[in-house]
C-alpha cells in the first residue's frame, strides 16, 4: 500500500531547516551562553532523524552521503589536535586562547580555540547519534 | 525546596530500582535512564539550591550560581547518553539472537 | 610543565582516533598499534623513572589551578599501574595479532583497545574524584565493546548483564560523588582529603566512604558483588580476557586503594576493619568457586576474585609491611593473571576447547607450552623462588604482627586451595595419554604463540629472583601512600 504523506513531508521541509539553524546558532552561541557542541549537535541529529523518518532511509542516504563512523573519528582528531595545539606554546593540555577581531559586517569577534574543540564534539555527537539510531532502524529482519 | 528535591530524585531513583528487576531487556534500559535522570537531580539537589546569576564575565550581579555541579551533570548527561544507546543496540541485538527480551530466559545454566 | 605526565594518557588516544579514520587498512592497524604499544611501554617506563628521581609530578589542565581545575597527578603508586598496563598491553595486543580472526579486526578491535588503555591510565593517573568517574566510563564502553566483540549468544548474554551493572555502580558512584561535593564542596581528590581531615560530623564521611567502596568493589570484584565476574569473563577471546583479567579490576583495586589511603583515613578502625572482612571473604568465596570449576578460563577467573581479596587485604591491615605487600602483589597479579588468561588462549588454539576434560596430555605434544605454564602457575600459588611467594609473605607476615590471625588462616588455606587447582588444571590438560592426533595441532605454530607470553614468564621469574629491591621499591611507594601530606602538598602546592 502506498501511502501519501503530504503534510508530513511539508511540514518536514520547513521544520527541519529551522531546527538546523537553531543547532548552529546554539553551537556558536556556546562559549559565553547556553549551548555549545553537545546540544547542537543533538539537535542537528533530530533534525535530521526527522528527515529519515519522513522519507525514506535509502534516499537520505543518497542526499547526506557520509559515513558517520569516519564523522566520528574527525571530531575526536579536531578535538584532541585542539587541546595539543597548547602544548606548542609550552603551556598546559587543554589550555584556551582567545582573541577579540573586527571582523566586517559582524562587527567585534572573539575567536577562541574553544570553537574548534566544540566542532569536534558536535560532529561526534551528530554521528554517535545518527549511527546508534540507524543501525536498529536499518536492520530489517 | 531541598527537601522536596530530594524526595523526587529518591521516588525517580525507587522507579530506576524496580525497572531494573522487571523481567523485559527493554525495561532495564529505561531503569538505566531512570537511574541517571534521579542521580543527576541529586547532584544538583544535594550541592546546594542556588539562585544567583549565571556564572558568566558578562553578567554584574551580586551573586553566582556554583557552576561546577553544573559542568559535572553535564558531562554526566554526556556520558549517559552515550551508554544508554550502546546499551540500546546491545539489547536489541541480544532480543535478535535470543529471540526473547525476557530475562528470565536469558538465565543460562552453569555448565555451559 | 610536566606534560610527559599527560602522554600514557593521550598516546593511546590519538592512536585509537587514528585507528577509527584507517580501519579499512588492516595490515596498517596492526603495525601502527604495534609501533604505539612500545612507545606507550617507553613512555611509562620514563615517567615511572622521573616520579622515582624526582618526585610526584603534576599538571593542572588548561592551566587552571589546583582545587578548581583537573589534574593529574602522577605519583609512585600511579606510575608503577600505568607501567604495568603499558607491559600488559604490549603482551596482549602481540598475542591478538596470532590468534584474533581476521574478519574481525575491522569491527574497531584496536581503537578500542587503545581507548581502554586511555581509560585505564587516566584512572590512575587522575587527582580528581569526578575525571575518576569520566576516565572509568572511557574504560567501561571500550570494555563493553571489547567483552561483545565477536557476537556469539552466549557474549550478548553475558554482556548485558556486566553492562547493566556496570551502569549501575556507575550511577551509584555519582551518588557518592554527591555527597562528597556537599560535605566538602569540591572534587580534587587532594583538596577533599584537607576538608574530609577539618569535618567533624564522621557518621556522614563513613556512609559516603561506603558508598565509594561498595562502587569500588563492584568493579573490582570484592565480595558479595563478583558475581558478574565470572561468567562475563568467560565470553571474550582470551586477548581480550587476558586484559581484562589483568587489568580491569585492578582499577577497582587502585580506586579502593588511593581512597582510603588518602581521603578517608579519619575512621580506620571502622572503615579498614570493614575492609578486612570483605578482604578474607573474598578470597575464600572465590577460591571455591575456582575449585568446582572443570573449565580452564573460569577457574582463572575465579581466582581473580580471591587474589583480589589479597590486595584488599594489604590495605585492610593498613601497616606499611602491609600496604608494601600488596602492590608487589598487584604487580605480580598483573603479569602472572595475564599470562596464565594467554595460556587458556593457547591452550584453546590448540586443542579447540577449554573444558579441562575434553583435554589431555599436552605435556607431551607439547612441552614449552607446559613448563611455561607450570612456572606461572605455581608462581601464582605462591612457591618460593617466584614473585607470588614473596607478596604472600609480606602480607601473612604483617598479618601475625599485627594479630591478625584468622585473616591470616584464611590467607593461607586459600594459598593451598590455589596450589590445588592450579594442579587440577596441570593435571587434566598436561598429563595423561594425548588426545589430539599429530594432524589437528601440525598446522598450528607454537612459537608465535609463545613468543608475546615468554617475557611476562621472564618477568615473574625475575620478580621473584630480585625479590629484595623490588620489595624496597614497593616500601618506598608504601611509605609514600600512607604519608598522604606528600601527594596533597605537591597538587595543592603549600
Amino acid at each position: 500500500m502506498k501511502t501519501n504523506f503530504l503534510m508530513f513531508h511539508t511540514i518536514t521541509r520547513i521544520v527541519s531547516f529551522i531546527v538546523l539553524s537553531f543547532s548552529i546558532y546554539l553551537f556558536f552561541a556556546g562559549h559565553n551562553a547556553p549551548g555549545g557542541g553537545f546540544i547542537g549537535g543533538l539537535m542537528m541529529a533530530g533534525a535530521l532523524i526527522l528527515l529519515y523518518v519522513s522519507f525514506d532511509i535509502d534516499k537520505i542516504k543518497k542526499v547526506i552521503p557520509f559515513d558517520y563512523t569516519t564523522i566520528i573519528g574527525w571530531g575526536l582528531l579536531i578535538a584532541i589536535l585542539t587541546g595539543l595545539n597548547s602544548l606548542l606554546f609550552g603551556d598546559a593540555f587543554l589550555t584556551q586562547y582567545f582573541e577579540y577581531y573586527q571582523v566586517p559586517i559582524m562587527g567585534e569577534v572573539e575567536l577562541t580555540t574553544a570553537l574548534p574543540f566544540d566542532l569536534g564534539i558536535y560532529m561526534v555527537v551528530v554521528a554517535v547519534a545518527l549511527l546508534t539510531i540507524l543501525s536498529i532502524a536499518e536492520d530489517v529482519s | 525546596m531541598e527537601i522536596l528535591m530530594i524526595f523526587t530524585s529518591g521516588i525517580i531513583i525507587a522507579v530506576a530500582t524496580y525497572l531494573f528487576l522487571t523481567r523485559s531487556l527493554l525495561r532495564v534500559v529505561f531503569g538505566v535512564v531512570m537511574l541517571s535522570h534521579g542521580v543527576h537531580l541529586l547532584i544538583l539537589t544535594l550541592s546546594g539550591l542556588q539562585t544567583g546569576a549565571p556564572p558568566l564575565l558578562t553578567e554584574n550581579a551580586d551573586a553566582y550560581t556554583d557552576p561546577l555541579p553544573q559542568a559535572v551533570i553535564l558531562t554526566a548527561i554526556v556520558i549517559s547518553f552515550g551508554m544508554t544507546a550502546f546499551l540500546l543496540v546491545l539489547a536489541y541485538r541480544t532480543y535478535q539472537d535470543h529471540g526473547t527480551d525476557d530475562l528470565e530466559e536469558l538465565r543460562g545454566n552453569a555448565d555451559e | 610543565m610536566n606534560n610527559i605526565v599527560l602522554l600514557p594518557v593521550l598516546i593511546p588516544f590519538i592512536a585509537g582516533t587514528l585507528l577509527i579514520l584507517f580501519r579499512n587498512y588492516p595490515k596498517a592497524q596492526r603495525v601502527a598499534s604495534a609501533v604505539v604499544v612500545l612507545i606507550l611501554l617507553i613512555s611509562a617506563v620514563h615517567l615511572l623513572y622521573t616520579v622515582y628521581q624526582g618526585g610526584i609530578l603534576t599538571i593542572e589542565l588548561g592551566n587552571w589551578s589546583a582545587p578548581f581545575g583537573i589534574v593529574l597527578v602522577a605519583d609512585l603508586f600511579s606510575t608503577l599501574m600505568v607501567l604495568l598496563t603499558a607491559i600488559v598491553g604490549v603482551t596482549c595486543l602481540f598475542f591478538a595479532f596470532q590468534t584474533l580472526a581476521k574478519e574481525r579486526e575491522k569491527f574497531f578491535f584496536y581503537p578500542f583497545y587503545f581507548f581502554l588503555l586511555t581509560g585505564v591510565n587516566g584512572s590512575f593517573l587522575t587527582g580528581d574524584l569526578f575525571n575518576l568517574f569520566v576516565f572509568f566510563e572511557v574504560m567501561l564502553i571500550s570494555s563493553f565493546i571489547l567483552i561483545v566483540f565477536g557476537g556469539s549468544k552466549y557474549q550478548l548474554r553475558e554482556s548485558y548483564k556486566y553492562v547493566v551493572i556496570n551502569i549501575f555502580a556507575s550511577g551509584l558512584f555519582l551518588i557518592a560523588i554527591a555527597y562528597i561535593y556537599s560535605l566538602t564542596g569540591t572534587l580534587n581528590m587532594a583538596h577533599i582529603a584537607v576538608q574530609i581531615a577539618e569535618l567533624e560530623q564522621q557518621g556522614v564521611v563513613n556512609v559516603a566512604a561506603i558508598l565509594l567502596l561498595i562502587v569500588f568493589s563492584i568493579k573490582g570484584g570484592l565480595f558479595p558483588l563478583y558475581f558478574w565476574l565470572p561468567n562475563s569473563y568467560f565470553g571474550p577471546p582470551a586477548a581480550i580476557a587476558a586484559l581484562f583479567g589483568g587489568l580491569l579490576t585492578k582499577v577497582g583495586i587502585y580506586a579502593i586503594i588511593r581512597s582510603f589511603t588518602l581521603i578517608f583515613v579519619h575512621d580506620i578502625s571502622f572503615t579498614h576493619n570493614i575492609i578486612l572482612m570483605v578482604a578474607g571473604l573474598t578470597m575464600f568465596f572465590g577460591v571455591l568457586g575456582a575449585v568446582a570449576q572443570f573449565d580452564f578460563k573460569r577457574i582463572l577467573s575465579f581466582h581473580i576474585i580471591s587474589q583480589v581479596g589479597y590486595m584488599v587485604m594489604g590495605l585492610g591491615l593498613f601497616t606499611p609491611l602491609a600496604l608494601a605487600g600488596a602492590i608487589y602483589y598487584i604487580a605480580h597479579h598483573i603479569v602472572v593473571k595475564a599470562a596464565l588468561f594467554l595460556f587458556a588462549g593457547a591452550t584453546q588454539k590448540i586443542t579447540g576447547t577449554t573444558d579441562l576434560k575434553k583435554m589431555s596430555g599436552l605435556l607431551k605434544t607439547h612441552p614449552a607450552l607446559a613448563w611455561l605454564f607450570f612456572i606461572a602457575a605455581v608462581s601464582l600459588a605462591g612457591i618460593p623462588p617466584l614473585s607470588g611467594f614473596f607478596s604472600k609473605f609480606a602480607l601473612i607476615l604483617s598479618g601475625v604482627e599485627e594479630g591478625r590471625y584468622l585473616i591470616v588462616a584464611v590467607a593461607l588455606l586459600v594459598g593451598i586451595l590455589t596450589l590445588f587447582s592450579m594442579m587440577k588444571i596441570f593435571i587434566y590438560v598436561f598429563w595423561g595419554a594425548p588426545s589430539l592426533q599429530k594432524q589437528d595441532y601440525a598446522h598450528i605454530k607454537l612459537m608465535p604463540l609463545l613468543m608475546p607470553i615468554i617475557p611476562l614468564i621472564v618477568l615473574t621469574i625475575s620478580m621473584g629472583l630480585f625479590a629484595e629491591p623490588i620489595f624496597v621499591f614497593s616500601e618506598t611507594v608504601a611509605n609514600q601512600l600512607l604519608d598522604p601530606s606528600i601527594y596533597i602538598d605537591s597538587v595543592l602546592g603549600e
